[in-house]
């Protein structure tokens, strides 16, 4: 199973479409949302990379999640990601996702998006210009390219670990084990 | 039946596919520049097409949301083989015969039903919605679609795709000038059938999640793409062998197919969405009025 993902992680034609046609589900928490319509529209075109918005989770590749996420939202979170199809990538938008930022302090948002959910690349400021979230993109080609933004594979090998962060803050889990 | 046309017919739902793809991404290219953008490159969604088929994982949530995609494209390839595709010194017309246009009416449909029975087994209520759009508009654009041939029919005393190329031997001749209304008819269904802009309520990607594929992924996702582009080659084909006197060679099909594709386009570009009862009476009213006329005339 595992030589079976590896070779085909390494696929060079496929990880090439991949690289070049980045659907994304843009998660819009936080303020983080207001730079995705500016990222997608004339002004920043990231149609020209291949990266185009799709409307629900089975057709999305990339979760963009744009900023702090309170618990409640969390749970939806964690529910769209493992809904998408592998290989599927996360990227966290802001400093909220990476330690919390301004609400590092707060009650009911969680700090590091990276222990709930995989996350294959971080896009630092508070928040982002559409520059930066583009820059952002292209690093996850790279990756990708690469064969390296294997984050949905690590969430498959370590999901109790995962789990076990997961449960810690939703206190009231009612969601069945994998929401395929 | 000769090796050549057993080649073509393994060949060209490839070509079709890819041809049509190539369309559509030459497509988005155009709107991105009315939009004053750049735009994908036109090739973008082959890409598309290759990344879902290299997706490891496809959920499924039954028997028929598995068969929807595989006979929507079954439909399609079937239809693709009763279209005469080329008409000149190598001609490519796979099973036409006699009465195929009767034929071609009914399997045109096929694939559309297949995806609303498989949509419509996810139990997503986006699906659900959208289905019932799609099938509410289907009823709308198949009228004129449906005058507009049984125009050509009466006209030329036929009911074969290849005689009525025939009939129409000179530029003069064509039927977009010799029967404009049943022209006129059968473009506004068309606008209905590439489901571009003022008619893709069904798809509303904002509004009800891009509606009956909102549950498939990965592979089923590809599949229904691949549809999509061959779908879309194989209807611009039967508009110019029916409007546009049919095509000689590669070259003369490819641009009569890429005059024919703009319609739609253009149109779309610039024109808002049609909420599905102002659909319904657009079709209903003019195209079919206009179909009527033409009808009353060519009976005369
Ligand atoms: S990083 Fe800044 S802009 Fe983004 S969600 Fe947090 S506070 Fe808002």
């Amino acid at each position: 199973m595992n030589d079976d993902l590896d070779r085909q992680n390494n696929n060079i034609i496929a990880n090439w479409a991949r690289k070049h046609s980045l659907w994304v589900l843009a998660y819009g928490t936080g303020c983080g949302a207001i730079e995705v319509p500016p990222t997608m529209t004339s002004r920043y075109d990231a149609e020209r990379f291949g990266i185009t918005g799709m409307a629900t989770p089975r057709q999305a590749d990339v979760l963009l999640i744009t900023g702090y996420l309170a618990i409640k939202t969390l749970k939806r979170v964690i529910r769209t990601y493992e809904q998408m199809q592998a290989p599927k990538y996360v990227i966290g938008f802001g400093s909220c996702t990476i330690n919390g930022g301004m609400y590092w302090d707060s009650y009911n948002t969680i700090k590091r998006l990276d222990d709930y959910i995989p996350v294959d690349i971080f896009i630092n400021g508070c928040m982002p210009r559409p520059e930066g979230v583009i820059d952002g993109f292209i690093k996850l080609q790279e990756r990708i390219a690469r064969g390296q933004a294997k984050g949905w594979q690590h969430y498959q090998e370590n999901l109790d670990w995962y789990r076990a962060n997961q449960k810690k803050v939703i206190k009231n889990w009612t969601m069945p084990d994998y929401n395929w | 039946m000769s090796p050549m046309n057993i080649i073509w017919m393994i060949a060209m739902p490839f070509i079709g596919a890819a041809i049509g793809l190539l369309y559509i991404g030459i497509s988005r290219n155009i709107t991105a520049r009315v939009q004053n953008r750049f735009g994908p490159p036109p090739y973008q969604n082959i890409i598309d097409i290759i990344k879902l088929y290299s997706k490891k994982t496809a959920i499924t949530h039954g028997v028929m949301f598995h068969l929807g995609p595989v006979l929507a494209i079954t439909g399609t390839i079937s239809t693709l083989m009763f279209v005469p595709i080329l008409t000149g010194n190598y001609p490519i017309y796979l099973f036409s015969f006699q009465g195929d246009l009767i034929l071609l009416m009914y399997i045109m449909v096929f694939g559309c039903l297949a995806m609303a029975l498989g949509a419509g087994q996810s139990g997503n209520p986006n699906s659900a919605i959208g289905v019932s759009r799609g099938l509410t508009q289907m009823f709308g654009y198949e009228v004129p679609f449906v005058i507009a041939l049984i125009i050509l029919m009466v006209r030329f005393d036929t009911s074969s795709v290849l005689d009525i190329i025939k009939a129409q031997d000179t530029v003069a001749h064509w039927n977009i000038f010799r029967s404009p209304f049943s022209f006129i008819a059968a473009i506004a269904a068309f606008l209905g059938m590439m489901g571009n802009k003022p008619f893709d309520i069904v798809f509303a990607p904002a509004e009800i999640s891009s509606g009956p594929p909102s549950e498939y992924g990965g592979k089923y996702l590809a599949l229904m793409q691949t549809n999509r582009g061959l779908f879309a080659f194989v209807k611009l084909v039967l508009y110019t062998d029916l409007f546009l006197g049919g095509a000689g060679d590669f070259i003369t099909l490819i641009l009569k197919t890429f005059a024919l594709f703009l319609i739609p386009l253009f149109i779309g570009i610039v024109n808002p969405r049609f909420r599905t009862e102002q659909a319904m009476t657009f079709f209903w009213k003019w195209p079919t009025a206009i179909g009527v006329v033409g009808l009353v005339l060519v009976l005369l």
